[in-house]
């Protein structure tokens, strides 16, 4: 597997969502961009014009971490946990609750790292609590990519309207 | 909230518990070369008919198979409506990771390209 060959996403059991991604680049240095915020900051920003103005993680069994995003309108959302395991560079585990969420529940989330031929192979796993709010996340991934799609088509309109 | 153009959600979460089972994706990757019978099914499986019968149900209520009217026979066909609408919904899913995997990378690169 290779960057090019994109993501694969896979749904193992009914409360399961399961991601790997090529990556080309050490082990070491995949690690370090999953946990220091100069670099989390810089790729985890989801659909097209959001930003994370709030980014902490403190890297150790127990440590807490923080996201925050926001959109061009000024809206926010928000997510943290509790790190479980932490074993650089190759495994973190750690707890997970979006802002707000009284009823979901926390999410379980598994990050690998595996290294063949300076390709990092990263295999996210996430345990939701249940599989209403397992395919409440694909539902809400699929509402952004819509979105991000109609701002790029109102972009598109405003530019021919000149 | 209306997932207009998406289908019934209820028969989205139906296909996603169906599709849980590798047994049943075994089942429809098998019907995907072409219609079987439930004989033809159970063969590659260590399993009886009456099993494989249970899990062509689960599929058959998900929509993801139908039977034919063959009393003898009764073929089992894929039907590919409700899997284009579970697999609409991973793509968008997967649009949106991707879009930081491709950030990712490019942090990447200059991260390497620094002496």
């Amino acid at each position: 597997m290779k960057p090019s060959d994109g993501l694969t996403i896979t749904t193992p059991s009914d409360r399961e969502i399961v991601t790997v991604r090529a990556l080309a680049a050490p082990r070491a240095l995949v690690f370090d961009c999953m946990i220091r915020p100069e670099f989390l900051t810089r790729w985890m920003l989801g659909p097209d014009g959001w930003t994370m103005p709030v980014c902490e993680f403190e890297p150790r069994v127990g440590g807490r971490f923080r996201y925050v995003w926001r959109n061009a309108d000024g809206g926010e959302m928000g997510m943290g946990g509790v790190i479980r395991e932490f074993e650089p560079p190759k495994r973190i585990v750690n707890t997970q609750l979006f802002d707000g969420d009284e009823t979901g529940g926390e999410s379980i989330v598994t990050l690998t790292l595996t290294e063949a031929g300076g390709v990092t192979l990263l295999t996210t796993s996430v345990l939701y609590p249940s599989r209403e709010t397992r395919d409440a996340m694909l539902q809400s991934g699929m509402a952004d990519g819509m979105e991000a799609g109609y701002r790029r088509m109102d972009a598109l309109l405003a530019e021919m309207g000149r | 909230m209306e997932l207009l153009g998406y289908g019934n959600p209820a028969r989205l979460d139906a296909t996603f518990a169906a599709l849980a089972d590798p047994t049943r994706r075994a089942i429809l990757a098998r019907l995907a070369q072409g219609e079987a019978s439930v004989t033809e099914l159970a063969r590659p499986f260590a399993m009886s008919q009456p099993a494989i019968s249970k899990h062509l149900k689960v599929l058959e209520r998900a929509g993801l198979v139908s039977r034919g009217k063959d009393q003898q026979r009764r073929p089992v066909r894929v039907q590919a409506q409700p899997l284009a609408e579970a697999n609409a919904w991973i793509e968008d899913y997967r649009r949106i990771l991707e879009a930081n995997y491709r950030r990712l990378d490019s942090l990447l690169a200059e991260l390497q390209a620094k002496p």
